[in-house]
């Protein structure tokens, strides 16, 4: 029997192996990290950003840049008020579109829908959130804007004797509020029925089998017993699309007519935040009137954050109370 | 007590009412493309694709710079979004509980849902502002902006769905973590992620308005990515806005060749996943 060899070869090999590995693991963990953290500091980056281009007009103008409506670039007078009037009036008329529909799809897509046709109808609302915001635009300036100004409002106006009322009078211009509350909630409405239909699909089965058995319709289970204990979800949706609807641009800045004047009507054009700084942006002349349109983004940001971040709470909630 | 008979009354009327709901949802797509296709295809021609845009009144002419310019964009976008996305949702599958873990998915979705133009203007304050000019560059940091929550949070969610018996299986066979994460975790998940990566890129391909303070427009060739840069949305904007019926004609065959782009990309990111996992993850 001879003595085996000293092999320190191998052990060091080994050794050294898992020297590597840890330094692998440290490298790894340092890149991924840093990615991670990539994130908070956008969110950061983006308020800075906004807030510092935004100070000199909030330092100057104050309130009366949302107070004021008298936007008079060459007097120096920013009161952006018709475009925060727009921005919430126009998003408001499209969640009373959208809201409805979404959840009937929703709940058409989750209690009734044959199956065959669960998939392509869903496929066809998740891609009305694909379509480019310039297309819905072009859209609405070509199709739907003549379409509402020669059939939808005169038949509003005057076969249903809405024009009595503030909000269906005058004179039926095209680019106006409906029409730009019209397209904002056909981008909106494939957010709400998307999250809808996810917290739908999560009520128990044992739910609605309650219900049934307790003698209840199918209509009045859905009413008693599955909206019920989807409804924080549902209302997430419903604040994600308002999030969509508010911060819009592109669409919106092709169909609103931004005239900057607030007007009960909703026949009549309007602004909003988001179009107003797209509009004016590339003409602004002084630093002032830049910092302005920045104070208006700034605004938007903020309303959009807590809508946002309400929204996804909201989901979270249930989705977690829904964790089974 | 309403009697029977109403209440099954009400439950067909309310159950008809969803499927009304149903089509009229379903309709605005249909209309669209329908228009699309109607308008669009009339100005269609291979010239649309390889020439310059005309000057006003003369018809004919393309968005070649355009088409391009968008491109160029795309690409710039996913070279700075994708790998920091994809390592934030790495992260965040590695370390699912840590309070940096947390704030990063909450983060991401709030980003998600700020608006497009929030973007462009922090892309102006920090790249066109101290530069003192619109460049190709800016725009595709802005986009990479919006990819960036987006990917982080399908990588994080597809990356999920792997087996913790095959991490442990690479452990057990003396893989160090991270070429476990690498070449096991990440590798199994691939498909995946291209699919999040795919959705992201049809997202932000349509993207105007972070477009309309960086990367700008232009009606040339771009030469240096330091310059303005055309793009296709930003072109069919300027087009449809225009008084002339030209330029109109334009506009539709552009929006048809954009939304093609965006169709395209989004009908694969749904075919790579159903290949791979059955059914599609949106």
């Amino acid at each position: 029997m001879t003595a085996l060899p000293a092999q320190p070869l191998p052990t060091d090999r080994r050794r050294l192996r898992v020297h590597d590995a840890a330094i692998g693991d440290r490298i790894y963990e340092i890149v991924t990290t840093v990615c991670a953290l990539v994130v908070p500091a956008l969110v950061v980056a983006i308020a800075i950003a906004i807030l510092a281009a935004a100070w000199p007009a909030f330092s100057k103008l104050g309130l009366s840049l949302v107070t004021s409506s008298d936007w008079d670039v060459g007097a120096g007078k920013f009161g952006a008020a018709p475009a925060l009037y727009g921005t919430l009036v126009s998003s408001a008329v499209a969640l009373v579109i959208a809201t409805p529909l979404a959840i009937g799809v929703a709940i058409f897509l989750s209690e009734f829908s044959p199956v065959w046709l669960r998939q392509p109808i869903g496929f066809l609302v998740d891609l009305l959130a694909a379509v480019p915001s310039v297309v819905y635009g072009l859209w609405g300036i070509f199709v739907l804007v003549p379409m509402l100004r020669e059939r939808v409002m005169p038949f509003l106006r005057d076969r249903l004797h809405l024009g009595s009322t503030p909000f269906f009078s005058g004179p039926a211009y095209g680019p106006s509020m409906l029409a730009a509350g019209v397209v904002l909630a056909i981008m909106a409405l494939p957010y709400i029925s998307a999250v809808s239909r996810e917290v739908l699909i999560a009520v128990p089965r044992s739910q609605r089998e309650a219900a049934l058995a307790l003698g209840a319709t199918r209509w009045e289970m859905i009413r008693d017993a599955v909206i019920p204990y989807a409804r924080s979800g549902i209302i997430g949706g419903i604040m994600l699309g308002l999030g969509r609807a508010l911060g819009e641009t592109m669409a919106v800045t092709m169909v609103i007519g931004n005239r900057p004047e607030i007007s009960a009507s909703l026949f009549a054009p309007g602004y909003t935040m988001a179009s107003l700084i797209a509009n004016e942006f590339s003409e602004a002349t002084n630093d002032l009137h830049l910092s302005a349109l920045m104070a208006v983004g700034a605004i938007l940001f903020i309303i959009t954050l807590i809508v946002n971040a309400v929204a996804r709470w909201l989901v979270w909630q249930v989705s977690r109370g829904r964790a089974v | 007590m309403k009697t029977r008979l109403a209440r099954h009354w009400l439950s067909g009327a309310m159950i008809g009412l969803t499927y009304l709901a149903a089509v009229l949802a379903t309709l605005p797509l249909l209309l669209i493309l329908f228009h699309l296709l109607r308008k669009g295809a009339a100005s269609l021609s291979l010239t649309f694709f390889t020439s310059m845009p005309k000057p006003v009144g003369e018809a004919g002419g393309g968005m070649a710079n355009a088409i391009v310019g968008t491109l160029t964009l795309i690409g710039i976008a996913c070279l700075i979004g994708l790998p920091i996305g994809i390592g934030a949702g790495i992260y965040l599958s590695e370390k699912r509980s840590t309070p940096l873990a947390h704030s990063v998915r909450f983060l991401s979705d709030v980003l998600n849902g700020l608006p497009s133009i929030v973007m462009g203007i922090f892309a102006w304050e920090f790249l066109v502002r101290p530069a003192g000019h619109f460049s190709a560059l800016a725009g595709g940091t802005a986009l990479a902006a919006m990819m960036i929550p987006l990917v982080t949070r399908t990588t994080e969610e597809m990356l999920r769905v792997v087996p913790i018996s095959l991490r442990e299986a690479a452990l057990a066979l003396g893989y160090p973590r991270w070429r476990t994460s690498i070449s096991v975790v990440v590798r199994t998940a691939l498909a995946g992620i291209a699919t999040g990566a795919l959705v992201a890129v049809a997202r932000i391909a349509g993207e105007t308005a972070p477009l309309l303070f960086t990367a700008f427009g232009n009606q040339f060739w771009s030469t240096s990515l330091r310059e303005p840069i055309a793009a296709l949305p930003l072109q069919i904007f300027t087009y449809a806005i225009s008084p002339y019926d030209e330029w109109h004609a334009q506009a539709w065959a552009g929006a048809l060749v954009l939304i093609s782009i965006v169709l395209v990309i989004s009908l694969a990111a749904r075919f790579v996943t159903r290949s791979r996992f059955g059914a599609p993850v949106d």
